[in-house]
C-alpha cells in the first residue's frame, strides 16, 4: 500500500524580506493534505531547484513580491529542466503586472496568482495539474 | 535495480527518488532497501532532540558544516509533525539550514512523521540506510520537538544529542525523565541568554537523581558520563566542542564494544518488529473477515475471554 503524499516546495526568491503571503499559502496547502517545505526567504533559484530536488518534490511554488519575478521565475524553471525536473509545474504568487503574464507563461510558469486569490484556488490548481500529469494522481 | 545502481553512482535525483520510494513504502521499496543493505553500516549516526524551538535545526546546520571543514560528508533528515486533521505537514527546518545550499557533499531531507508518535516517522530507519548506503559519513537526524515519550531516536541513532535551552520556564518540564536517559550529550543551547547555567545544574541535578528504569534504549548502563555542553548555534559557538563530544562518543562505542551490543539489539528488535507485523498481516489475509468479528462478539458478550479467542484464532489460522 502506497502512502504518497503530494509534496510542495514553497520558496521564496528575491531580497524582500515579507514572507506572510508564503506562509499562508504553506498553511493552506498543508490543511488541503499536502507535505509542504518551507526554505524561508532570500532564496536563490539555484537554491531553489536544489531543494526540489533533495525533497523530491512535485510542485513548486514561488512567491515574489519585489518585482524580479521576470528574472527568477525563468531561472528556476531553466534549472529544474537541466536536472531533468522539467515536468513539475511551477507556479507563481504575489505582484505580477499583466503585460508580464505572456512571458512567463512562455517560459514555462504554469500557474500566476495575484494578491488576493483564493488559498483553495491554489489547492485545486495544484490538484489538477498532478491529474493532468498521471490519471491516478487523483487517489494521492 | 536501476534506481540504486544510479544512487551508488552518486545520481542525487535517485538517491531523493530511492528515499521517497522508501518513505511512501511503494512496491518496490523492499526490493531498493534489499540492494541497498550490503552497503550500510558506515555511516555514523547522530541524533537531536529536544523541545520545540530549542535550536535543533540551526544546530543541525552549524555541526554540519564544521563535518564539511573536516571533508566528511553529512545526510540529514529534519522530522516535523503531520496535522492529525489533514494528514498533510509543514516542514520548516530546512529555513535554518540555508548554509548547506550548494554543498554537494550535504544532502537536506525534511520528512512528516505520517500518524507516527515517536518523535520520528515510520520510514526514518530506512531512509538513514538509503543515506547510509549513498556513502554519508555522518548522518545527522533532526527529531520533532519531543515532550517525553518520544525517544524512537534512542535505537535508530548512535549517538543522541539532547537539546535544551535557557526560559523554557520550568527545567524540569523541559527536559523530561525519558529524554533524560536517551541523552549521551546535552547540549544547552542559546547559552548567550540568561540562565544558562541554570539550567546545566538543573541537568546535573536530574543527572545524580536519575531514575535507572528501563527506557527503550535507556543509556543507564554504558558507562558512558553525558556531558553537558553550552552552545550558541546562531553564532557557532561551542559547536566544536560539541562535535568533538560527539565524535569522542563514537570512539567510546567501539571501544568499549557496546556499538556490536547495541546493534546486535536493534537487529534483534527490528526482526522482530518485521516478524510480528508479517505474522499479523498473513493470519488476517488467511481469515475470513467476519471470523474476526465473530470472536470480537463473543468476547464482547463474556462468552469467551480474549486469551482463548486468540487461541482459537491460531487453531484456524493453520500453520503460517
Ligand atoms: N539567542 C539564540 N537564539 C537561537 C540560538 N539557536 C537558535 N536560536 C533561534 O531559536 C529559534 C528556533 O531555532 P530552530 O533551530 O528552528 O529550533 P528547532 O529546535 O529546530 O525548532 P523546531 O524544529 O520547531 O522544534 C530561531 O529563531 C533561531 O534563530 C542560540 O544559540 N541563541
Ligand atoms: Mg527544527
Amino acid at each position: 500500500m502506497s502512502k504518497r503524499r503530494i509534496r510542495v516546495l514553497i520558496a521564496k526568491p528575491g531580497l524582500d524580506g515579507h514572507d506572510r503571503g508564503a506562509k499562508v499559502v504553506a498553511r493552506a496547502l498543508r490543511d488541503a493534505g499536502m507535505e509542504v517545505i518551507y526554505t524561508g526567504i532570500r532564496q536563490t533559484p539555484e537554491m531553489i531547484a536544489e531543494a526540489a530536488l533533495q525533497e523530491d518534490v512535485d510542485v513548486v511554488g514561488l512567491s515574489i513580491l519585489s518585482g524580479a519575478h521576470m528574472a527568477l521565475c525563468p531561472r528556476v524553471v531553466e534549472l529544474l529542466r537541466q536536472q531533468g525536473m522539467g515536468d513539475v509545474p511551477v507556479l507563481v504568487g504575489g505582484i505580477i503586472p499583466d503585460e508580464d503574464v505572456p512571458a512567463l507563461r512562455a517560459a514555462g510558469i504554469r500557474g500566476i496568482f495575484g494578491p488576493g486569490t483564493n488559498t483553495q484556488d491554489i489547492v485545486a490548481f495544484i490538484r489538477r495539474e498532478l491529474a493532468l500529469q498521471e490519471p491516478e494522481a487523483g487517489e494521492r | 535495480m536501476e534506481l540504486v545502481k544510479k544512487l551508488l553512482a552518486g545520481d542525487r535525483r535517485a538517491l531523493a527518488h530511492t528515499i521517497s520510494l522508501v518513505e511512501d513504502d511503494g512496491p518496490e521499496a523492499h526490493a531498493a532497501l534489499a540492494a541497498l543493505y550490503p552497503h550500510t553500516g558506515r555511516a555514523h549516526v547522530i541524533g537531536i532532540t529536544g523541545a520545540p524551538g530549542t535550536g535543533k535545526s540551526t544546530l543541525v546546520n552549524a555541526l554540519a558544516r564544521l563535518y564539511r571543514r573536516r571533508q566528511l560528508t553529512v545526510g540529514i533528515v529534519a522530522v516535523d509533525p503531520t496535522s492529525p486533521f489533514s494528514g498533510g505537514a509543514l516542514l520548516g527546518d530546512r529555513i535554518r539550514m540555508r548554509d548547506l545550499a550548494g554543498d554537494a557533499g550535504v544532502f537536506i531531507r525534511s520528512m512528516a512523521t505520517r500518524g507516527s508518535l515517536g518523535g520520528l516517522a515510520q520510514a526514518t530507519g530506512d531512509v538513514i540506510l538509503v543515506l547510509d548506503a549513498a556513502g554519508f559519513q555522518r548522518v545527522l537526524v533532526e527529531t520533532v520537538g519531543v515532550g517525553q515519550a518520544e525517544v524512537e531516536i534512542a535505537s535508530s541513532a548512535h549517538t543522541v544529542v539532547v537539546v535544551t535551552a535557557p526560559g523554557l520556564g520550568d527545567e524540569v518540564q523541559a527536559i523530561k525523565a525519558g529524554v533524560m536517559e536517551i541523552a549521551d550529550i546535552f547540549a544547552v543551547n542559546k547559552a548567550d541568554r540568561e540562565g544558562a547555567e541554570h539550567t546545566v545544574m538543573a541537568i546535573q541535578m536530574m543527572q545524580g537523581l536519575a531514575p535507572q528504569a528501563m527506557v527503550p534504549g535507556s543509556r543507564a548502563d554504558d558507562g558512558w558520563e553525558p556531558p553537558i555542553l553550552k552552545t550558541v548555534a546562531t553564532r557557532g559557538q561551542g559547536v566544536a566542542e560539541l562535535l568533538e563530544a560527539i565524535e569522542a562518543h563514537a570512539a567510546y562505542l567501539h571501544e568499549s564494544h557496546l556499538f556490536e551490543r547495541r546493534e546486535r539489539a536493534r537487529v534483534l528488535g527490528e526482526l522482530e518488529a518485521i516478524l510480528q507485523a508479517e505474522l499479523l498481516a498473513r493470519l488476517r489475509a488467511r481469515l475470513p473477515e467476519e471470523r474476526l468479528e465473530t470472536l470480537v462478539e463473543q468476547v464482547l458478550a463474556r462468552r469467551l475471554d480474549p486469551y482463548t479467542a486468540v487461541a482459537q484464532l491460531l487453531e484456524s489460522g493453520g500453520s503460517l
